[in-house]
């Protein structure tokens, strides 16, 4: 069930909390406490704003046990307009095809299911392309 | 300080493949006993077992003293080594640190990996595990799916024509045909991977090294230990390193740079006072196309975003400038998980001795061999050299 292991990342699943360096003011995602850029203590939290573009993507036939279900499904590495890349599945494509540089936002979905009925669903980040106003 | 030489005294492989009737224990036996053997019956004082996947594919942990016990060497030290992918190259290392460093005259070093007891998505998952669980894996990464996210980036950026990549696996392909350790033993056509269906956007089958079992070992000595009339070219481990990088793909600043497969080439080349330009033979870490190409990016072979190159002029072909993966490599050979870095050692020791059949490169003198854990998130390299 791993409930703590899950619970632990909610800010950064739900909300795409991650931190900002007070020395330097590179954004950081995910949150690790050592500033990647200039390498001082950098735990000041910042939430990312979910807005970015693919940066690269591919679709999974097959998947892990937990993903199989769903399998096949688009994974990417998304750039942030703030500025990190963060790894997450494309959704609601509808007959879009991903594409690099494509605009996407973020969105809450479920991003697992750990195992049978009883078994914990996990909730996390995914992207979409933006959506355009009708 | 080294003051002598690291001597490889003896090589031992089992044939890469689909083994239903070998357990992981009995597979490292066949290994160690052929090395042994191999080196004129050394007695080693330590152990060093790399294995990547055993935990969780064999659900076999503490590989050390099973495999001591299992191989009649019970009350030797003995250890098991995890570096990923590069857990064959890691173990290697810790060798050759036992031996240089006085602490022991003897090593034995075994790669072993039992991939085929699990399939499906449990193996999937297991694999997973060598990506970040908390940023990749739980979002449904695979580390097929790294280097897909890497190959499309690279083709995107560095515009390479459809196909581009198709020599690596075809030049892995004619080699394994001369290697009768190797999984795959026929050599394909441009036809057949240019018709093979996408597995992972834009990786298709013969992108993608298959995971097989096999077992690998290596007896390690001074060279003045070496038993009177050893019969073969004595080969030195001349330089061994291992770098890091940044784990998770996401939070690598330059994608398209493997950093620390350039890092630990660097090191070695310099530690042992060589150059490029003196290297015979290159086993790189072809578990994917795209590995094999920024790997030769990052040794220096090539310019940036240009190793793809290489394949396609024919210069990694056994008659090329830079033979690389000289008895198939991961495509063909196959992908031994955490036995692959000794493999590829036993491999390159073969060349260096003259040993290597028809796959055999006249008058090769300095092998440069390495492995990769993740994305190059770790890079182990070592520098084999026949002595005069």
């Amino acid at each position: 069930m791993e409930i703590p292991r899950h619970w632990r990342l909610n800010q950064q699943r739900y909300g795409l909390v991650g931190e900002v360096c007070p020395h330097c003011d590179t954004k950081i995602f995910p949150p690790r406490d050592i500033c990647p850029a200039c390498g001082q203590d950098a735990k000041t939290t910042f939430a990312f704003s979910g807005r970015g573009a693919v940066f690269s993507f591919t679709t999974i036939y097959e998947a892990p046990t937990g993903f199989d279900e769903t399998a096949p499904y688009t994974v990417a590495l998304v750039k942030l307009e703030e500025g990190p890349l963060v790894t997450a599945q494309l959704t609601d494509l509808g007959e879009a095809h991903p594409e690099i540089g494509m605009p996407v936002e973020m969105v809450t979905r479920r991003l697992r299911s750990d195992g049978d009925e009883r078994g914990m669903l996990i909730y996390g980040y995914k992207f979409r392309p933006v959506l355009k106003p009708a | 300080m080294i003051m002598t030489d690291i001597i490889v005294a003896g090589i031992g492989q089992t044939v890469v493949g689909e083994h239903w009737d070998a357990s992981l224990r009995t597979l490292a036996l066949q290994a160690i006993q052929a090395a042994t053997q191999d080196s004129g019956g050394l007695k080693p004082q330590v152990l060093y077992v790399g294995n990547m996947l055993a935990s969780s594919l064999s659900r076999q942990a503490h590989l050390g003293a099973l495999l001591a016990d299992y191989a009649g060497l019970t009350g030797i030290e003995a250890s098991t080594v995890e570096a990923g992918g590069a857990s064959g190259g890691a173990a290697l290392r810790q060798g050759y640190l036992a031996v240089s460093s006085g602490l022991a005259d003897v090593a034995l070093v075994v790669g072993v990996e039992k991939f085929t007891d699990v399939i499906g998505p449990d193996l999937e998952a297991a694999l997973a595990s060598q990506t970040d669980s908390d940023y990749e894996s739980v979002h449904g990464m695979t580390l097929t799916s790294q280097a897909a996210l890497l190959a499309n980036r690279y083709i995107y950026e560095n515009q390479i024509p459809a196909g581009g990549l198709a020599n690596f696996p075809l030049t892995a392909h004619a080699n394994g045909v001369g290697n009768k350790f190797a999984m795959y033993r026929r050599a394909i056509g441009l036809d057949v991977y240019t018709k093979a269906e996408p597995v992972c956007e834009p990786l298709n089958i013969y992108d993608i090294a298959p995971n097989a079992d096999g077992a690998a070992a290596l007896v390690l000595t001074r060279r003045e230990l070496l038993p009177n009339g050893f019969p073969h070219p004595v080969v030195r481990l001349a330089a061994s390193t291992i770098a890091s990088d940044t784990f998770a793909l996401a939070e690598r600043g330059d994608m398209l740079w493997f950093g620390a497969a350039q890092a630990s080439i660097l090191q070695a080349l310099q530690k042992a006072g060589f150059t490029l330009d003196q290297v015979d033979l290159f086993e790189y870490y072809d578990l994917f196309s795209i590995f094999a190409a920024m790997s030769l990016e990052a040794a220096g072979f090539a310019g940036r975003g240009k190793g793809w190159e290489l394949a396609r002029d024919g210069a990694i072909a056994l008659t090329g400038q830079l033979p690389c993966a000289t008895l198939g490599g991961l495509k063909a050979r196959g992908n031994p998980g955490g036995a692959t870095g000794v493999y590829q050692a036993v491999e390159a020791t073969a060349q260096l001795r003259g040993q290597a059949g028809q796959n055999q490169i006249e008058g090769a003198r300095l092998a440069l061999i390495q492995c990769l854990g993740g994305p190059a998130s770790i890079a182990v390299t070592h520098i084999l050299e026949t002595m005069l």
